[in-house]
């Protein structure tokens, strides 16, 4: 039989998933004891116990000098800042993606402006950022938010372009004025789309964010990773790594979870 | 009662002349299906009749009144697809015509308005046939029924004219037939004048009280972009259709399985098709 034409059983269809997890973690045991078998103050590759060792230290136990749990304030922080970033970026590119989408004279005024603009890397202006709005919160919400509101503003203005124009001629013939088609045709109608793109730029608002802490910052998840590197802790580096990742994964999988719950019609016309 | 009057309406994109001269009158309530080949500017018209073509000379007077420059409510409209918002619900597709005419703002009617315009949207809703189906995305719809929940949405705001543009070229024929009877029924029942494209002869005839044929002229042929289409046949369609009255007193269509693929199929009510028909009549 071609290859193709094979399917895996139910039970392959539930370990094959698990494989490759389990040899990456088994080539890292491998390569861990090893290089500790050689010295065993290498501190590149930690074997589980010390691992365990920092998770514990951070996550379970107050910290000595001010009393907080680190990975928790961390994780807060963090949180805070990457939540309200995304919040400001989807707020502005539902108002002004729709507005610009939907209205010819806004189009033609923005959309090659924001086409500029969106092309700036937004790195390479974050001094400009932490010279106008200083090294506290501020500055690292405006990173995410330039890093992210232009591609979410821009795709949403396309995704209204693509609406069928039969649908935009059909509102109107039932009387419907460009707000009332704006709030009960459009809006409704991008909720969804708009969820998709968040999802899509969580990467970058976690690289933004990881990059605004690791510059200048008190606490964060980036902060702690760039402050033990000094002292070579992987062993630290390694879970709050794993730990960022579960978070990337947990918003993704929140945002898809509402996307479902609270618009099911849209579920619905992608055949699923 | 609103009549059409089409004068000199030309519409050229460029070098290319689409349509030519075009010179009609449409009768209060009558129902003029237009037929021609694809691409010889009957969509195109019926674009104009909705404002979102505008004619390159001439112009269309409804009631004396020349056309708005954008689509209003008095022109209902039923496209072959996406003629119903896909977040809404049956209901919810049917009550937005007066959501939009009560609720400027909000655009969202409440309380008793909401419960008035929903009491007037399901008899509507019934009428078409969709009664069980109120809480349905168009997603869960059949093609036929989806455009069944169009026609209701158009309904509402009690058009004057209403246009469909090839609404049922997408069905399967036994469904098609069911749905002819549908608008037929909703035609005789209101006042308004229909104007509908489509491509399939016997549904102009069947559904028609007048069928024009758009073709384009081919007086050059080595210069086919300088000459439009222009109307080649205009046929008023006997018997005529029955009257609001017939039909409450018990009218029922002749044949109405003769589209019904799995009907017996009696042959055809209009004698304009087989010589068999003609020799019966």
């Amino acid at each position: 039989m071609r290859i193709l034409n094979r399917q895996p059983d139910s039970v392959t269809r539930l370990l094959l998933p698990m494989l490759p997890f389990v040899l990456i973690l088994a080539a890292y045991g491998f390569a861990s004891s090893a290089r500790l078998a050689v010295n065993p103050d290498d501190k590149l590759l930690p074997n589980l116990a010390s691992l365990a060792d920092a998770v514990h230290r951070f996550a379970f136990m107050a910290d000595r000098r001010t009393g907080d749990y680190l990975m928790l304030n961390d994780t807060l922080a963090s949180l805070t800042r990457l939540l309200s970033g995304l919040a400001i970026s989807t707020l502005i590119a539902g108002v002004f993606g729709i507005a610009i989408g939907m209205i010819p004279y806004l189009r033609s005024l923005l959309a090659s402006v924001l086409a500029a603009i969106s092309l700036i890397p937004p790195l390479a202006i974050l001094p400009i950022i932490f010279i106008v709005a200083g090294l506290g919160e501020a500055s690292k919400i405006t990173l995410i938010v330039i890093g992210t509101a232009p591609f979410l503003l821009r795709d949403l203005a396309m995704r209204v372009q693509e609406l069928p124009s039969e649908e935009i001629i059909k509102a109107q013939t039932l009387g419907g004025s460009t707000w009332q088609i704006a709030l009960r045709v459009v809006v409704p109608q991008m909720l969804p789309r708009l969820l998709d793109a968040v999802r899509l730029s969580l990467g970058s608002a976690w690289l933004f964010l990881i990059s605004a802490e690791a510059i200048a910052a008190e606490s964060g998840l980036g902060y702690r990773i760039f402050l033990v590197r000094r002292y070579f802790a992987m062993d630290v580096i390694l879970p709050y790594v794993a730990w960022i990742t579960f978070l990337a994964f947990m918003l993704d999988y929140l945002l898809r979870v509402v996307q479902r719950s609270a618009l099911p019609w849209f579920a619905l016309g992608r055949g699923r | 009662m609103t009549t059409v009057v089409v004068q000199n309406v030309w519409k050229q994109y460029g070098d290319r002349v689409v349509i030519e001269a075009l010179n009609f009158e449409i009768a209060p309530h009558a129902f003029v299906a237009l037929v021609g080949p694809s691409g010889c500017g009957k969509t195109t018209f019926l674009r104009m009749l909705m404002s979102m073509e505008k004619p390159s000379q001439g112009q269309i007077l409804v009631d004396g009144q020349p056309l708005p420059p954008e689509p209003t409510a008095e022109r209902g409209v039923v496209f072959q697809r996406y003629s119903v918002f896909p977040h809404l619900t049956v209901l919810g597709n049917v009550i937005l015509g007066h959501e939009f005419a009560q609720a400027r703002f909000t655009g969202r009617l409440f309380g008793g308005a909401r419960r008035r315009a929903i009491e007037e949207a399901r008899r509507l809703i019934a009428s078409v046939g969709l009664g069980e189906a109120e809480r349905k995305y168009p997603a869960q719809l059949s093609g036929g029924m989806q455009q069944r929940l169009a026609l209701a949405q158009a309904l509402i705001k009690r058009p004057k004219i209403l246009l469909l543009d090839e609404p049922f070229g997408a069905l399967d024929p036994g469904i098609r037939g069911d749905i002819h009877q549908l608008m037929l029924k909703l035609w005789i029942e209101t006042e308004m004048t229909v104007v509908m494209v489509t491509h399939d002869l016997p549904e102009a005839f069947r559904l028609g009280t007048r069928v024009l044929a758009f073709e384009r002229s081919a007086r050059a042929v080595e210069e086919p972009n300088r000459f439009g289409a222009v109307i080649t046949h205009d046929i008023e369609v006997w018997p005529p259709k029955p009257t609001r009255k017939a039909v409450a007193g018990g009218w029922t269509e002749r044949h109405p399985e003769r589209d019904d693929p799995t009907g017996k199929g009696t042959g055809r009510d209009d004698s304009a098709f087989t010589k068999k028909d003609i020799v019966t009549a």
